[in-house]
This record gives structure tokens, C-alpha cells and sequence, in this order.
């Protein structure tokens, strides 16, 4: 298990250099660093020193791969792929263009981001899974036709929705709770409630639906038959076997988000004024601060692969069958 | 001779027959009627599109085995009724694609001119509804402005009111009376037309199938009546009235009323969400127009191939897939920003500059979601290759390329069917997402995503512009609804394993 792991993550390092060449591409290559700087300062009228200016400040007045002017090693070192896209490696991701370190950014804002992603996570699974089942129970009545219809309905609606809707009637009208911000401690809790309530609600229409479909794949198994010949009752079939039989599909789907979660959610941060990671990314989208944009690329794909290694070695827990090597 | 007779029992007679009518109507009706034509690169694509799909349905009308889901597909209601909203959608993204520049008023000798202002058939549709610009806010069926102004009265006194607008209820001298007689009335007119149009409509269509069955109409109308007919034609006639209804009384309204309000500039409210459709539909179908290639070559040749090959492909969709999808549109729409800001010579018009990064954003979206399509054509190739047809072909001697084409491509496009119907409403609301993120469609597009983020801080209002998001909300709705409904229908057809559960 231990080899396999370690093997994973040797597997890991080419996909992450994939990526890391590719964010290099998009934001140095395509666009050289001028145009970004131009862009910055506001296209025509903008003299040499200003742009110079700008880009030493970043960091980006080096050459992008090869530096002619410097000795020994610093000919790599000395460019602004190696400083600016290989450091990502050892997880330093610079500074952003307000001079603030990225890094330390993260560490800071992904509590909130975590605060809200947890539960939404944790409740919002349990929740689907209960009425997947209670679908999978009353598979093939009005109930179960009927179900589905509603999954499909709340599918259909818009995240964007969901989170205005619920700020108008629980914020505005009912006035339960504070329709947006943050605070830290304890008191976060009020303001944690409604974000939290809408990425469960949101979340409904889509993951029902998908359990569904995995138990009914299991409730038409051999095993299933053979225990309901048994004698046993509908729900003991349901909960006893079924339900552990299809904890293998559940797994791949869900332990995959488990590291991304931190990564916090774009919409609900921005929209409650949450300060985590996905409002700093939409923040930098916004302000077109590419080095935040380049960092949250980076640790993204560095937590979708953990993701991976974690869903295989879940896979192990729950299926004996399974062995990693 | 003989040939030539036997010529239009080709499935693709009468779709190339249409094609090439449809082109040449756009190529040749704009010089006609004294317009300049302007063909927007999503427009090429579009018709592209449907040209290809005209084709494809034609093939598929002519072989049995590929008949056969489709015709499930049909006779299942909710997938029909979902479908002929679908179709409205359609149609009103199709006019919107039409463009064209008006001639401007020729000044003398000089060769004629036409205007910036790039417009679309349905703008000419819906003229009433461009033009009649307010100053500002007005709720639905409004005759006065939404909020109090300052007037300064002839006397000199200056006085807080609301202000009549200019064109909601323009013909009315009191509106406080007569506005509500005055809107049921247009109502009724547009029930009455919308019923005529249907009449017209479904009695043109009972006749054809009644010649098509060979059988008397009466006959026929009296089954449809009953609902004794394979395909549910008496609930697509149902919903055919409805929606004809709709259409006609919002037009009628529409004449002399804001229906759905105005926003912030005074622009009407529905005439937005009518245009954002065209924004919709393109980010739906033209996205996957632009990864299928991909996802199909690159998928089948990873499952079939094996080795080297496989290990590069997946390599490639392990990185992609592996960034979080909204940060590398981000990414990449950043960069076309940077792009497009500093080559401001290569865009003619602002339009084109919109389309420019419209268009950009398929692509993009299309690299994102490439990924899915082609893990699962990957797997059931894998299947594939070890049946024992394709063995036989192998043994046979059959090319490798052949046996791809032959054999195995024929048999995972099902699989492409369904992603691609599946995926459609899953990008439509992407678009919303992005738009209000700002890596979305061009600010000055008109798109539900942006009408959305213009509204949102108007929440904060009191009393509430509500119109704007209800105006959005709606529209998107039945169109992801509609195609989810479709979607899982097509699903339910195609995917064999999960008919079985059915």
C-alpha cells in the first residue's frame, strides 16, 4: 500500500508539470508579459518607463526561459519560468500585485472556505443518500416518477438562484439571519447558516438523482435477489446490502471532492461576502491578478490528484476485495 | 435515366435539397431586400450545425436499426411536449442569427452606405420592443416610471412625481382607468390570434399525416382527439396552443406595454431575455461542436491502440481534467482579454469583437468538457475491440483505419448522443456562472449570465426590481428543463443498460 502510494504520487509529478507548463503557456507565451502590462495600465497612451516599471515589479522583466545575460545556473534560475511557474512546485507562490504573499493569503482565508464546504459536504451527502433511497424504495411509483421530476426541476434551476433566492426570502423578507458577511469565532455561526443551507439545497436535484441511479444498478444484482428470497424485509435489503454494495460508486464521487473542498465555492463566497479561498479567486479574477490565478490553477490540480490517490486508498476500506499494489 | 428517378430516394436528397435552399436564401435574400448581409463566424457555425444535423436526421430516417430509439424517443410525452418547447427556442435562436447592416439614407452620388448598428431578423420581429427605450426603471405593464423624479412644472414649482412613460401606454389619457380594460383587451387579441395560428398550424399537420396514413382527416383528427395515436400528438398540439398563446399575447401586449418591465437604461426587460437565447443555444451546441473531433479521434484511439498511444491521451485528459474547470476558463479568458485589447485594429465592429470572444469561450468550454467524452469512449472501446466481430475483422485483414471507421465508431456514437444532449443544459447554466464571474460572454452581449449580474445588486432596492431576475430565471428555466427532460429521454433510449431497469 505504502508502494503503491508513493508510486502515485512519482505518477503525480509529470500531470502536475503538465499543467504547470500549460498556466505558463496561457499567461507568458500567449500574452507576453508587455501586454499584460499594457492591459494593467490601460492600453495606448503608456510610456516604456511605466510599463518597465510594472513589470520589474513583478518580477516579470526577466526572460521567459533562457537568461543569455547571466552565469552558471542562474542562466535557468534567472527566468521568469523558473521563478514563476517552477517555485510553484515547492508551494511558493510569490507575491500578488497589491505586494501581499499569496501564500500566506491562502493559508488565512481557506478556514472560512472550510467552514462553509464541511457541512454543505457532510449534510448535503447524507441527505441525498436518505432520499435516494427513499427513491430507490418506492422505485417504479408515483412516488419514484414523481421524484425524479423534482430532481430534474431542481437541476434546472440555476446555482445563482438558489443563492439570490435564499438571500430575498431568508435575508430579506424573514430577516432570520444577516444576508451576507463574515465574522470569525463562534459568531460566524449566523452568517454560516444561509450559505450553508443553499449549497445543500442546490445540491439536492443533481446528487439524489445520481445515488439514485447507483442503487437501482444494485438492486437488480443476483445478491439482492438471493436476500429478498431469504425472507428478508425491503428495508433490511435496502440498508444491509444494497447500501453497502454501492458505497463503492459513492466513494469515487465523493472522496474525489474531499481536497477540493478547501478550494471553497466561487458563487456562495462571493455572493455572501465570505472571506475564503474562492472569493479570493473570483477577487483576483476580477482584478485580472494573474500570479493568485496562477497559484489556485496550480494547488487545484495539486488537490484534484490527491483526491485520487485518497479515492483509491478509500476504495481499500470499504472493499475488501480490493487490494492496492 | 433511371438513375436520375431513383435520385430522391437518397437519403440525402431532400437534406442536401434543403441545405442548399437554406443557403442560398441567406447568401441571395439579403442583396434583395437592399441590406448588407453580415455573417458572424457563431453564425457560420451555426448553420454548419444545422446543415449537418438536416444530413444526419436524413440518414437516420433511411436505416431501420438507427430508426428505432428515436421512434421510443417520440412516443414518450414529456420527451415531446419538452421538444416543442425546445423548438420555440430554436427558431427564435435560428432568426437571431440572421444579421444584417441597414442601408443608411443615401446622401447623393457616393456608393451606399449602411449602418454600424449590426441587427438580426428577430430584432425585426421584435421592433417595438428595441426601439421603445424608457429612461429608467419601470415594472411590468408600467405607464410610469418606477421611481419618483424631480419635475420642474411650467409655474416654475419643482415637484417629486412619477413620470409617465413614454411608451408604456403611451395612447392612454388616463391610465389609472383605463390601463386594465386596455391590457385585457390586447390579451384577448393575442389569445385569438395565437388560436388562429394553431388551428392553422395543426390542421395543415393532421392533414399531412392523415395523407401520409391514408386515412380520411376526420378520421384522423377524431384519433389525435381520442389520443389514440403512437406518437402523442394530442399532448404536442396541447402544448403547441399554449406556448402559441403565450407568444402571441406578450407580442400583442408588447405593442404598447413593457411586459416584463424596463431595466436600469430603459431597455425592455423581454426583448433581453428573448435575445440572450441565441447567447444560450450557441454556448450549448456550438461547444460541442468544437470538442466532439477531439474527444471521438483521441478517445477511440486511446481504446483501440492501447499502449503508447493510450498512455499519451491519457496523459493529456489527466492534466486537463485534473485543473478545476472554472479557473482554466478563467485563465484562458484572461488571456483572450489581454488579446483582444491590445489587437483592437482586427475587429471591425464591436459585435465582432463580442462574437470574437463568444466563440472564444466555446472553444474553451469545449477543452474543459472534452475530457468526460472521451474517458467513456476510451472504456467502450476498450469493450469493443475485444468483441469477436472485430476480431474476425482483424483476422480478416481488414484495415486498422476501416475497422475504426467500419465498426467500432458506429457502435459508442449512442454514447456521444447522450453526453452531447446531456452536457447541453449543463453549459447553459455554466454561461450564467461565468458571466456573472466576469470570464463569461462579452459585457455588451446580451446573455441571461450578464442580465443576472446587472439585477443582482438591484435586490438590495426597496420596494424590489424583481422583473429583470424573474425575466431571466424563467426563460433559463424552461430551456435547461426542457432539455434536461429531452435529454433523459434520449438517455433512456439509447443507453441499453439502463433501459433494462425501466
Amino acid at each position: 500500500m505504502f508502494a503503491y502510494i508513493i508510486r502515485r504520487v512519482l505518477y503525480a509529478i509529470p500531470i502536475l508539470i503538465g499543467v504547470n507548463l500549460l498556466t505558463f503557456a496561457l499567461f507568458f507565451v500567449v500574452n507576453s508579459p508587455e501586454d499584460m502590462a499594457r492591459m494593467h495600465l490601460g492600453e495606448k497612451r503608456v510610456t516604456e518607463q511605466a510599463i518597465e516599471k510594472w513589470k520589474q515589479n513583478r518580477g516579470y522583466d526577466k526572460p521567459l526561459l533562457y537568461n543569455v545575460q547571466a552565469e552558471g545556473v542562474q542562466v535557468l534560475t534567472d527566468t521568469i519560468f523558473f521563478t514563476k511557474s517552477v517555485r510553484l512546485f515547492v508551494l511558493d507562490f510569490g507575491s500578488a500585485d497589491d505586494g501581499r504573499n499569496i501564500g500566506q493569503d491562502i493559508l488565512q482565508r481557506m478556514w472560512p472556505s472550510l467552514a462553509i464546504a464541511i457541512p454543505v459536504f457532510i449534510v448535503g451527502l447524507l441527505v441525498n443518500i436518505t432520499f435516494a433511497l427513499l427513491l430507490a424504495f418506492f422505485r417504479a411509483t408515483y412516488i419514484d416518477i414523481w421524484g425524479v421530476i423534482g430532481c430534474v426541476i431542481l437541476m434546472s434551476i440555476s446555482t445563482l438562484f438558489y443563492i439570490i433566492g435564499g438571500q430575498y426570502l431568508i435575508g430579506k423578507t424573514l430577516q432570520l439571519v444577516p444576508i451576507s458577511g463574515y465574522d470569525f469565532g463562534l459568531n460566524s455561526f449566523k452568517f454560516l447558516v444561509l450559505p450553508v443551507l443553499v449549497g445543500i439545497i442546490g445540491g439536492i436535484g443533481a446528487g439524489t438523482r445520481w445515488y439514485r441511479t447507483i442503487f437501482l444498478e444494485e438492486i437488480n444484482r443476483d445478491y439482492v435477489r438471493t436476500a429478498r428470497a431469504k425472507g428478508l424485509s425491503e428495508l433490511r435489503v435496502l440498508f444491509r446490502h444494497v447500501l453497502k454494495n454501492a458505497m463503492i460508486p459513492i466513494l469515487t464521487g465523493a472522496v474525489v471532492v474531499i481536497p477540493l473542498l478547501f478550494m471553497g465555492s466561487l458563487l456562495t463566497e462571493s455572493f455572501f461576502a465570505i472571506p475564503g479561498l474562492g472569493a479570493y479567486t473570483i477577487e483576483a479574477i476580477q482584478a485580472q491578478d494573474f500570479a493568485i490565478v496562477r497559484a489556485m490553477v496550480f494547488l487545484g490540480s495539486v488537490m484534484y490528484i490527491v483526491g485520487l490517490v485518497l479515492t483509491d486508498i478509500s476504495y481499500t476500506l470499504v472493499d475488501p476485495r480490493i487490494r492496492l499494489n | 435515366m433511371r438513375a436520375m428517378i431513383q435520385l430522391h430516394r437518397q437519403f440525402w436528397f431532400w437534406p442536401l435539397l434543403l441545405i442548399a435552399g437554406l443557403w442560398l436564401a441567406l447568401l441571395a435574400l439579403p442583396p434583395l431586400a437592399g441590406v448588407k448581409a453580415v455573417y458572424l463566424d457563431t453564425d457560420k457555425l451555426i448553420f454548419l450545425l444545422v446543415s449537418g444535423v438536416l444530413l444526419l436526421a436524413g440518414y437516420i430516417r433511411s436505416r431501420e436499426h438507427l430508426r428505432g430509439p428515436w421512434q421510443h424517443i417520440f412516443r414518450q410525452r414529456r420527451a415531446m411536449i419538452a421538444l416543442v418547447v425546445l423548438l420555440f427556442f430554436i427558431v427564435c435562436g435560428l432568426l437571431d442569427s440572421v444579421h444584417f447592416r441597414k442601408p443608411l439614407p443615401s446622401q447623393g452620388v457616393t456608393q451606399q452606405r449602411y449602418s454600424v448598428k449590426v441587427l438580426s431578423l428577430l430584432d425585426i420581429l421584435l421592433d417595438d420592443m428595441r426601439r421603445n427605450v424608457e429612461k429608467t426603471y419601470s415594472a411590468p405593464l408600467a405607464t410610469h416610471l418606477f421611481a419618483k423624479e424631480t419635475v420642474t412644472l411650467e409655474n416654475g414649482d419643482v415637484e417629486r412625481r412619477y413620470v409617465r412613460l413614454k411608451y408604456g401606454g403611451r395612447d392612454l389619457t388616463d391610465p389609472a382607468s383605463q390601463k386594465w380594460p386596455n391590457i385585457r383587451d390586447l390579451a384577448t387579441r393575442g389569445v385569438v390570434v395565437g388560436a388562429i395560428i394553431w388551428l392553422v398550424l395543426s390542421a395543415g399537420l393532421t392533414a399531412i399525416f392523415a395523407r401520409r396514413q391514408r386515412q380520411p382527416v376526420a378520421v384522423m383528427a377524431k384519433r389525435v382527439y381520442r389520443g389514440d395515436t403512437d406518437i402523442p400528438w394530442r399532448s404536442i398540439y396541447l402544448s403547441l396552443l399554449l406556448m402559441l398563446i403565450l407568444l402571441a399575447v406578450l407580442l400583442t401586449l408588447s405593442t404598447e406595454y413593457h411586459v416584463l418591465g424596463t431595466d436600469k437604461v430603459g431597455q425592455d426587460v423581454l426583448y433581453q431575455s428573448i435575445k440572450s437565447i441565441r447567447t444560450g443555444l450557441v454556448i450549448g451546441t456550438l461547444t460541442t461542436l468544437v470538442m466532439l473531433p477531439f474527444a471521438i479521434v483521441l478517445g477511440v484511439m486511446a481504446g483501440y491502440f492501447r499502449s503508447w498511444v493510450d498512455d499519451v491521451i491519457q496523459y493529456l485528459y489527466t492534466t486537463l481534467s485534473s485543473i478545476p474547470g472554472v479557473l482554466l476558463i478563467a485563465a484562458a479568458i484572461l488571456s483572450i482579454q489581454v488579446y483582444i485589447a491590445n489587437h483592437p485594429a482586427l475587429f471591425e465592429t464591436a459585435l465582432d469583437r463580442a462574437d470574437l470572444r463568444l466563440l472564444a469561450l466555446c472553444v474553451i468550454l469545449g477543452i474543459t468538457s472534452w475530457t468526460t467524452l472521451c474517458r467513456l469512449l476510451r472504456g467502450e472501446t476498450l469493450k469493443l475491440r475485444e468483441m469477436e466481430y472485430i476480431q474476425a475483422a482483424t483476422a480478416l485483414g481488414v484495415g486498422q483505419f476501416t475497422i475504426l471507421g467500419r465498426h467500432v465508431l458506429p457502435n459508442v456514437m449512442h454514447i456521444v448522443l447522450i453526453i452531447v444532449v446531456l452536457d447541453f443544459s449543463s453549459l447553459v447554466l455554466a454561461e450564467a456562472v461565468l458571466s456573472y464571474i466576469g470570464v463569461g460572454v462579452d459585457p455588451s452581449t446580451l446573455s441571461w449570465g450578464n442580465m443576472i449580474n446587472g439585477a443582482r445588486l438591484e435586490l438590495a432596492r426597496d420596494p424590489v426590481v424583481w422583473w429583470s431576475l424573474v425575466a431571466a430565471f424563467c426563460l433559463m428555466f424552461s430551456l435547461v428543463l426542457a432539455a434536461n427532460l429531452f435529454a433523459d429521454a434520449v438517455r433512456d433510449a439509447f443507453d441499453p443498460r439502463l433501459r433494462e431497469q425501466g
